[in-house]
């Protein structure tokens, strides 16, 4: 029975209702004349309190509560990808048809077309036994995207009857039922599921393939695994959102779910032109293709907001469920918990550090711990992964305040932005001292097979002239460059050539937009090859002024941009002159 | 709760700071509009912060000073607050609630909206990128502002802000068609020079006649400045997205607008942020800034200035902190600029436009504009390396390159940055100007631009 109570007190996004003995903890309930979506978040006798997902302007005491008797869930089915969602999964594509260009209130929409016909191939045969999570067929719902038809992670299992055949259908189609102990359930195309609760898997895997995202400072220097864990801190204007836009575009992942959390409505946007005219690099689909958005900008309702990174997370684990690596990016965490200390606010909690409650650190450790390469539950066996990126906008760009510092206790990998270096314009502005990667031992071995047993220690060494240079960094702010001898000079010049021709990348160039793995290895080589040859130089009488003249220095620092993923002839031509000018200025063979 | 004239009015039982506490309430709604009657007749407006068990909670614009508890009612209105709009609003000066203060009468309404708008739907709106050209160098080349921007101006005190932000108001209104242009301006306890400054500067123009005004100086009251910027985005909203023009809306100073909030916060009790600002501060002024934008199908666009002064320079104060975090980019000023009488005294390391991309280039203003402006910013920022190793060491102690780069430094701030206020430069003039810099350098050195530009508009010596 649901409840049905009436409003009684109204502040803001939350709402007290009594005669609502009925309801159930973070159950759904509609809101007052004009409907609106509220969930239940307190009980106190007969007294719930209510976050509402939607503007309750003009709500008033004595208004009608009534409850749905389900938790707040998503809808999943095919028809999802390519769709733009608030934070309750709302498409806002349908709510302009309803509302026009501005967001309405108490408009009921499904989330996908449920009228959509798509070409069902059946995977299972009238009398086979199913159980929950077993893949009972597939739908192609875009180009990049088979979509699995899973039995529901709830359901009892069972005998299947009455499968159709392969065909057109759409989504509220039976396609088949199951028997079970006299209980026959019908299967359709799409189930929901509550956004709060991780979906159930069958065991879970390390991490040990890396998540490519064509970055030069992550993939090389920071890199993630598929499965794992990153955070992006940063003050504002330290390039985070293009960053994350950067991952989402290029790394190689089957779906990638963005989720808008508290910000801009124009980089939503951004992304909604973007994306239909970039191609996966792999593909060479459109990006959209494979793209689901969550956006909850910072002016819409605040309780929505809290909502958004379930209703992601949760999308997120159902295309995992088939098999698929995800990526999900979340701008920004630091809004989440503004949004959920502002209901603690409201209910009246006794605040921990900077008024936020007390369980921030709990919520941001479950949350990140929905990420995680699986094989899924049924059969047939499915590998899939589901990659948290999460951005923390700290204020005042401190890290020591309270999301940075529980986020970095449940993540792996931290890519941490220094507006120093966005100041100078070295983007993307990931600061090489600060960050650091939990994953680099355990990709290693990936890199060694698919691209050069090399790789870890040319990496090491790389990163340990940027580590030199820092040193060396002091003493030549209190005494000046000249102070210094010539091979520590060079550490300075390598370290600049690592720091524009490696870290930099400029996300807004067609060619340095995205690099491959092959490419990255051959600049890292490069570049140290370069500074071991510059130190036997200088052994063997070469002046350090004759290295930095050398032509090849302005073409390793150009390379990134001038030679195309395709061109790797063009590096290896690199290398052969930067042999010969080596040779030449000290006048002897260098040696290997 | 009397019944006058079939208007039914509560008593008040508390008066708190701004806000008073209405008891015996039926039927008020969350937001609602309220008015207040004084026993000598003088009214004024609030809206309702809370409801529930009989009381609600209003918060009163123009201050509680004078209110008494036995001499008070409230009225709920039954409806939230709105903006009477029409065309007639162009020209005309309100005070801060949106009441004309020009001694007209109030404009004809064609619509009456809801001050606290409603979002944009992200899918609705459409990405700006056309080029604004404001004739500020500086601006136009670096930190370039388009059409549906939110740019705020990160000033300190007494900085030359209002100079620059008229500046922008009086030359973005010259280029393009003249009449599909307005500018619309919010003081926001300013003081009452600031504000007429502005006045006279879009008179002198000729561009008053197609502003909105809109004043609350600094004597009027502070829980005003609440609604000011909100009724100033209505009517901002109503000239571009009704009648298809391009609004360039003024909002100073949003600082004294964030101590109006915090003050509400402090009489609720509520739990504060950070420096007693309350937790909601971001979501508040996100529901301001987001205010700017273009939308599928509509001709017009909001562009945003808003002004705000960093309490000692500190841009880690929540204040332009959470701006920051919201806007498209930051134009920063610098005190050691200012210092030195550079005009406009802009801090451009600091400084960022977010849309910069999507609004330069070939088709807008020049297909080398993104390039050379990466490589000024670059070499700027190495010399300020270079002139703070020169502190140490001294000049002799530099290399022949870092010379160059101090040449750099100085050519940037006499002939690039400084720039007369009533001077209108082209961005013609202004890429000539960022090439000439760049010239400075050897071609070795320019890493961030191609070639063919290089070729083409390197100025050897």
């Amino acid at each position: 029975m649901a409840a049905q109570g009436r409003i009684v007190w109204v502040s803001g996004p939350a709402v007290r209702a009594d005669g609502m003995s009925d309801a159930k903890m973070y159950e759904t309930v509609t809101v007052g004349n004009s409907k609106l979506v509220g969930e239940v978040i307190r009980l106190t006798g007969d007294v719930a309190f209510i976050q509402v997902y939607e503007s309750t302007s003009g709500l008033k005491p004595g208004e009608p509560v009534i409850g749905t008797g389900n938790p707040l869930s998503v809808l999943l089915g095919p028809g999802i990808i390519g769709q733009l969602y608030d934070g309750i999964q709302r498409p806002l594509r349908e709510l302009s048809k309803a509302s026009g260009s501005f967001i309405g209130r108490g408009i009921t929409t499904t989330p996908v077309d449920m009228t959509k016909k798509y070409h069902f191939v059946p995977t299972v045969s009238n009398g086979d036994e199913v159980s929950a999570g077993n893949v009972i067929g597939t739908v192609q719902e875009t180009d990049l995207i088979e979509h699995s038809i899973m039995v529901p992670p709830d359901h009892p299992g069972g005998k299947i009857s009455n499968i159709v055949a392969e065909g057109d259908y759409d989504l509220e189609t039976e396609l088949a039922l199951s028997e079970k102990d006299g209980q026959t359930i019908p299967l359709k195309m799409y189930h929901r599921w509550p956004v709060r609760k991780p979906r159930p898997y069958k065991n879970r895997y390390d991490p040990t393939v890396p998540l490519l995202t064509g970055q030069r400072v992550i993939d090389t220097f920071f890199p993630i695994a598929k499965g794992g864990t990153g955070s992006i801190p940063g003050a504002f204007g330290t390039g985070k959102t293009v960053t994350l836009h950067q991952i989402a575009k290029w790394a190689d992942s089957q779906v990638v779910v963005y989720i808008g959390c508290g910000e801009r409505g124009n980089e939503m946007t951004e992304v909604l032109v973007e994306f239909p005219h970039l191609k996966d690099p792999r593909s060479g689909k459109p990006l959209m293709d494979r793209t689901v958005l969550v956006a909850n900008t910072s002016n819409m309702p605040v309780a929505a907001r809290e909502a958004s990174i379930y209703t992601g997370v949760t999308i997120a684990e159902y295309y995992r469920d088939m098999g698929k690596d995800v990526v999900l990016v979340a701008d920004s965490t630091s809004r989440w918990a503004e949004a959920l200390r502002e209901m603690s606010g409201r209910l009246e909690e006794m605040p921990a550090e900077e008024g936020y409650p007390s369980y921030l650190a709990s919520r941001l450790a479950e949350f990140y711990e929905r990420a995680g390469r699986v094989r899924a539950a049924g059969s047939p066996d499915r590998d899939g992964s589901v990659t948290l990126v999460g951005a923390v906008s700290p204020s005042g760009g401190d890290f020591t305040e309270p999301v940075t510092t529980h986020t970095m206790r449940f993540i792996k990998t931290f890519w941490a932005l220094d507006a120093k270096l966005a100041y100078s314009r070295h983007y993307p502005s990931i600061n090489w001292m600060n960050s650091y990667s939990g994953y680099l031992a355990d990709i290693a071995k990936w890199w060694g097979e698919n691209i050069n047993e090399d790789w870890l220690s040319l990496r090491s060494e790389a990163y340990g002239v940027l580590q030199r240079e820092d040193t060396l960094k002091e003493i030549v702010r209190l005494l000046g460059p000249e102070a210094l001898p010539d091979e520590e000079k060079l550490i300075l010049e390598v370290a600049r050539m690592v720091k524009i021709g490696l870290l930099q990348q400029n996300s807004f160039d067609d060619v340095d937009t995205y690099c491959s793995p092959e490419k990255q290895y051959k600049l890292l080589k490069l570049l140290v090859d370069f500074y071991k040859k510059g130190q036997q130089a200088l052994k063997e009488g070469a002046s350090l002024s004759d290295i930095r003249e050398m032509s090849v220095v302005t073409l390793l620092l150009k390379a990134r941009m001038d030679v195309k993923d395709d061109e790797m002839p063009k590096l290896d031509k690199l290398e052969n002159d930067m042999q010969e000018q080596f040779k030449s200025i000290t006048g002897v063979k260098v040696s290997n | 709760m009397t019944t006058e004239g079939g208007v039914q009015y509560s008593k008040i039982a508390e008066i708190k700071g701004p806000l008073v506490i209405v008891d015996d309430v039926e039927n008020a709604a969350f937001d609602e509009l309220v008015e207040i009657q004084t026993t000598d007749g003088e009214r004024r407006l609030g809206k309702v912060l809370e409801v529930g068990n009989g009381k609600a909670i209003v918060q009163v614009f123009e201050g509680t000073t004078g209110l008494s508890i036995s001499g008070t009612n409230a009225k709920f209105v039954g409806k939230v607050m709105e903006m009477p709009v029409s065309k007639e609003v162009l020209g005309r000066v309100f005070d801060g609630l949106g009441r004309p203060k020009d001694g007209l009468p109030d404009p004809i309404a064609d619509q009456f909206i809801d001050i606290n708008g409603e979002p944009m739907n992200p899918e609705q709106r459409e990405y700006p990128k056309d080029f604004i050209q404001t004739g500020v160098s500086v601006i136009d080349g670096m930190i370039t502002l388009v059409r549906g921007q939110k740019l705020p101006i990160f000033s300190g005190s007494g900085m030359s802000h209002n100079l620059l932000a008229a500046q922008i108001a009086r030359q973005a209104s010259v280029v393009g068609t003249q009449d599909d242009f307005a500018v619309v301006f919010a003081a926001i306890g300013v003081q009452y020079s600031e504000a007429e400054y502005f006045r006279r500067s879009l008179e002198e123009s000729g561009a008053l006649k197609r502003s909105v005004l809109f004043l609350n100086t600094a004597d009027d009251p502070a829980i005003e400045r609440i609604i000011t910027p909100r009724v100033a985005l209505t009517v901002a909203e109503y000239l571009a997205f009704e009648l298809g023009m391009h609004v360039l809306v003024i909002l100073t100073d949003m600082t004294n607008y964030a101590e109006a909030l915090r003050e509400i916060s402090a009489a609720r009790e509520e739990v504060p942020g950070r420096k007693g600002y309350p937790g909601y501060l971001y979501t508040d002024l996100s529901t301001i800034y987001e205010r700017a934008g273009k939308l599928n199908g509509r001709k017009g666009s909001v562009t945003q200035v808003p002004i705000l002064s960093m309490p000692s320079d500190d841009i880690t104060h929540p204040i332009p902190d959470l701006t920051g975090y919201i806007t498209e980019g930051q134009v920063v000023l610098g005190r050691d600029l200012f210092r030195q009488g550079v005009y406009p005294p802009i801090n451009i390391l600091m400084s960022l436009s977010r849309l910069m991309k999507d609004g330069i280039g070939e088709g807008s203003t020049r297909a080398d504009h993104g390039e050379i402006s990466n490589q000024v910013y670059d070499a700027y920022s190495r010399a300020q390396e270079v002139r703070a190793l020169a502190g140490i060491v001294g000049k002799a102690g530099l290399t022949e390159i870092d010379l160059k780069y101090m040449d750099v430094g100085d050519v940037f701030e006499k002939e690039f940055l400084t720039q007369a206020t009533d001077e209108n430069r082209t961005i013609e003039e202004t890429l000539g100007v960022l090439w000439k810099i760049v010239s400075k350098l050897p071609k070795n050195e320019i890493t961030k631009i191609k070639d063919k530009f290089i070729e083409q508009y390197y100025q050897e010596e």
